[in-house]
C-alpha cells in the first residue's frame, strides 16, 4: 500500500516536473501577449534534438549540453518572434493559431528531414545512471535528478517575478496591460524577454525529457495536448497555477496508469474536466481571481 | 511492291512473336509504414524485398516486377486501407504485399478478399489474420508461434511460477497475452496480473506500469511490445527500476532483443530470454550469405532482422508465384502454388501451412550474451517446425 502510494507519487512527481518546465513559458506568453503560441513544443523538441546532437556528435557532456541547448533555443526564439509572431499580435485568434500549427508542421517536417523519422536517445552520463538508496528504498537516479532541476528553476522563477522589478513589471503587464504601458512599462520588449525566458526553459525541459519520454519529428504534436491541458488547468500568466496543474495532473496521471492501467490516459482528461467545470479560467487564472 | 508486303508481314509476325514470348510484367502492391515512427520496420522490409530482387532476378522466370509503393504511415489501419483500396482499384495490382502493423492487415483483408487480390504478409502477426481472407498468405510469424511455447518454457526451465504479462494494447498485444498465458498455465504457473502498457503509435512512459508489476513481485514479466524503440525503452526502464534485482526476469517474444536495436540496449540486455524466429546471429550458411549481401548492400553498420528476412522470404514466395503461373497472377491459382510452398530461408526451413496458409518455421530460445564487447544472441534451445498453435488449439477468433 505505502509502496505503491510511494511509487505514483515519485514518478509522478518526476513527470509533473517536465511538464511544469515546459509549459510554463507558453503560460506566461499566453497571459501576457494574449497570444496562442501552438508552436511552443516546438522549442522542447529543437531542445532535445540539441542535446542529442551535441552529446552525440560533438561529445559534450549532459548538463553542458542542456546548457547550450537552452540558451541557444532562447536566442534563436528572440528571431522567430520578430518575424513570425510580432506581425500578428494584434490579429485574431484564428490567425495565430494557424500559424502557429503552421510551425509545428514546418518544424515536424524540417525535423524528420534533418534526424530522420525514428525516435533517439541519449545516454544520460554515469553519476544519473542507476538507483539512489534513501534508506528506506532506492529510487532512480534520473527522476531524482529532475526532481531537482523542476523544483530549482519553480524556485528560481517564483523569486525572479515575486522579488525583482522585471517581475513586477511583467506581473503588472499580465494583470493590466494597458495600465501598465501607461506607467511607462515597455510591455512589448518585456515580452521578447519573457518569450526567450520561455522557449529557453522549454528547451530545457525538452533536453530533461528526451530520457523519459524519447524524442521524434513528432513531439511538439504528441505533448501539445498535454502542455495546453497543465496551461488551462494552472490558468493563463500563472506560474503558481502551471505548477500546481503540472503536478496534480502528473500525479494523478501516474496514478492512474499504476492503479488501473486499462483506464489509459482517462485519468488526466476526467481530472482536467472536473477541475475545468468548476474554476473555467483555470486554478489561478485571472477570471477566477 | 511484293517487297513492301514482305516488309510489312515481316513486322506483323514479329509482333505476335514478341507477344507470345514477352515477358509479362507483374505488379506487386507494397504498403509499408515509411514515415513516422515505424519507419524503421518499412526501411527493414523493403531492403529485404530489394535485396531479394537483386539476387534473385532469374527466380521470377524472366518476369518483371514493379513494385507500386505506399506509405501506411501508422499502426492505425485507416491509411493502409485507403492505400490498398486504391492499389486494386486504380493501378490494378497482381499481388499485395507488406504490412507492418496488425490493424493495417486487419482493416486491408476484407479489400483483397473483394478484390481477388493474393496478400502476402510481411510482418503483421496477430494469429488470425489468415483467417480474414481465403487470399492472404503469411510469411511472417504469428504471436502464437512464440508467446505459447514461451509459457510452457517459462515454467519449466526458467522455473517462473508466477508471471506479470504487459502488452502494448492493441490486436497483437492481446493475442500474445492470451498465447503466453494459455501456454504458461498448461504448464502449471500462474498469471498474476495483466498489464496494458500504451499504444503502439508513441513510446510511453513504461515507469508506472513497470513499477505497478516490481511492487507485486512476480517471478518473471512477460512483455509484448513491437519491435524497435517500444523495446529499447522496456529493457531501460527494467534496468531504471532494478527490476532484475528485485528478482523479476524480462522475458518475451524476440520483438524486445530484435537485432537492430540489441547492441544500443547495453549492458542492461544480457541474460534477456525471448522465444523468436530469426536472429542475424545464426551461424547457417544460408543466414551468414544474407547478412554478408545485406552489408554489402547497406553498409557494416547495418544488419538485418526478423523484418528484413521476412522482406526478402515474401519476395522469395511472390517470386514462387510469379514463376509457376508463368506471370499471369490470379488469386485462386496463386494460393494454390503458394499452399505447401517450402524454402530455405536465412532463418531455416520455413513452409506454408497447406491448411491455414500461415507459416511454418523453427521456434529457438534466445539468450542474449556479451561476446568481445559485443551483445549477440545465443540459441539455447530449438523447437522444430512450429505451426501456428492458436489454430491447432482453435482458440477465439483461429477457429475458421
Amino acid at each position: 500500500m505505502w509502496n505503491a502510494l510511494i511509487s505514483i507519487v515519485f514518478d509522478g512527481l518526476a513527470y509533473a516536473m517536465i511538464l511544469f518546465i515546459i509549459s510554463v513559458g507558453l503560460s506566461v506568453t499566453m497571459g501576457l501577449m494574449g497570444f496562442v503560441n501552438l508552436a511552443h513544443g516546438v522549442f522542447a523538441m529543437a531542445g532535445g534534438y540539441l542535446v542529442v546532437s551535441l552529446m552525440s556528435h560533438v561529445g559534450v557532456g549532459f548538463l553542458p549540453a542542456l546548457a547550450v541547448a537552452a540558451v541557444g533555443v532562447a536566442l534563436a526564439s528572440v528571431l522567430l518572434e520578430h518575424v513570425f509572431y510580432a506581425p500578428l499580435y494584434k490579429a485574431t485568434e484564428l490567425d495565430q493559431v494557424l500559424l502557429s500549427i503552421g510551425l509545428v508542421l514546418m518544424a515536424t517536417a524540417a525535423f524528420t528531414y534533418g534526424f530522420g523519422p525514428a525516435p533517439v536517445s541519449i545516454r544520460p552520463p554515469e553519476f544519473l545512471s542507476g538507483q539512489i538508496d534513501l534508506g528506506f528504498r532506492r529510487f532512480p537516479t534520473y527522476r531524482c535528478f529532475m526532481i531537482a532541476m523542476g523544483l530549482l528553476m519553480a524556485a528560481a522563477l517564483w523569486l525572479g517575478f515575486e522579488r525583482t522589478l522585471i517581475g513586477a513589471k511583467v506581473r503588472a503587464a499580465v494583470d493590466n496591460r494597458r495600465m501598465a504601458e501607461s506607467i511607462g512599462v515597455n510591455v512589448d520588449r518585456l515580452f521578447k524577454l519573457v518569450f526567450a525566458l520561455g522557449s529557453g526553459l522549454a528547451a530545457l525541459g525538452g533536453g530533461l525529457a528526451v530520457d523519459i519520454w524519447g524524442l521524434s519529428p513528432n513531439f511538439a504534436i504528441q505533448y501539445l495536448v498535454l502542455v495546453l491541458i497543465v496551461v488551462a488547468v494552472g490558468g493563463l500568466g500563472s506560474i503558481k497555477g502551471t505548477f500546481i496543474a503540472a503536478l496534480v495532473l502528473g500525479v494523478m496521471d501516474n496514478g492512474g496508469k499504476y492503479l488501473w492501467p486499462e483506464g489509459g490516459a482517462f485519468f488526466i482528461y476526467a481530472v482536467t474536466v472536473a477541475i475545468l467545470l468548476i474554476r473555467p479560467d483555470g486554478l489561478f487564472g485571472k477570471g477566477s481571481g | 511492291m511484293p517487297s513492301f508486303f514482305i516488309w510489312m508481314s515481316s513486322i506483323a509476325l514479329c509482333c505476335v512473336l514478341s507477344a507470345t514470348t514477352m515477358a509479362a510484367t507483374v505488379k506487386v502492391g507494397v504498403v509499408l509504414t515509411y514515415s513516422g515512427g515505424g519507419a524503421e520496420f518499412g526501411q527493414q522490409i523493403d531492403r529485404g524485398m530489394s535485396l531479394y530482387l537483386k539476387h534473385h532476378a532469374e527466380a521470377f522466370g524472366g518476369h518483371e516486377i514493379e513494385l507500386i509503393k505506399r506509405d501506411s504511415k501508422r499502426p492505425g489501419g485507416d491509411i493502409a486501407k485507403t492505400a490498398v483500396q486504391e492499389l486494386i482499384t486504380r493501378d490494378k495490382v497482381d499481388l499485395l504485399t507488406g504490412f507492418i502493423f496488425s490493424p493495417n492487415a486487419i482493416a486491408s483483408a476484407s479489400l483483397a478478399t473483394q478484390g481477388k487480390t493474393p496478400m502476402v504478409i510481411m510482418n503483421a502477426g496477430t494469429a488470425w489474420i489468415p483467417n480474414l481472407s481465403p487470399y492472404i498468405v503469411r510469411v511472417s510469424f504469428t504471436m502464437w508461434q512464440s508467446g505459447y511455447p514461451m509459457g510452457a518454457y517459462a515454467k519449466e526451465k526458467l522455473g517462473c511460477e508466477t508471471a506479470a504479462v504487459g502488452y502494448t494494447d492493441y490486436p497483437p498485444g492481446k493475442d500474445s497475452l492470451e498465447a503466453f498465458q494459455t501456454g504458461f498455465e498448461k504448464a502449471g504457473g500462474k498469471v498474476t496480473d495483466t498489464v496494458p502498457i500504451g499504444g503502439p503509435r508513441e513510446v510511453p512512459d513504461f515507469t508506472p506500469f513497470f513499477q505497478r508489476i516490481k511492487d507485486a513481485k512476480p517471478n518473471c514479466l512477460y512483455v509484448f511490445v513491437p519491435a524497435g524503440n517500444h523495446a529499447t525503452a522496456v529493457v531501460k526502464t527494467y534496468t531504471d527500476l532494478a527490476m532484475a534485482q528485485a528478482g523479476i526476469r524480462l522475458i518475451g517474444p524476440g520483438d524486445i532483443t530484435q537485432d537492430t536495436k540489441l547492441q544500443d540496449m547495453g549492458d542492461a540486455a544480457v541474460g534477456l530470454t525471448t522465444m523468436h524466429h530469426y536472429s542475424a546471429d545464426y551461424d547457417s550458411p544460408e543466414n551468414q550469405a544474407f547478412v554478408k549481401a545485406w552489408k554489402d548492400a547497406y553498409g557494416a553498420d547495418s544488419t538485418p532482422d526478423f523484418m528484413g528476412v521476412a522482406g526478402w522470404d515474401g519476395m522469395a514466395a511472390i517470386a514462387h508465384v510469379v514463376k509457376t503461373l508463368d506471370g499471369k497472377v490470379e488469386a485462386e491459382a496463386a494460393m494454390n502454388a503458394l499452399k505447401g510452398w517450402t524454402f530455405n530461408s536465412p532463418r531455416g526451413p520455413i513452409q506454408i501451412d497447406p491448411e491455414t496458409r500461415d507459416i511454418v518455421q523453427d521456434e529457438h530460445v534466445h539468450q542474449v550474451v556479451k561476446e568481445g564487447g559485443r551483445l549477440k544472441i545465443k540459441v539455447l534451445e530449438t523447437i522444430p517446425q512450429v505451426k501456428d498453435p492458436c489454430k491447432a488449439l482453435k482458440i477465439g477468433r483461429c477457429a475458421p
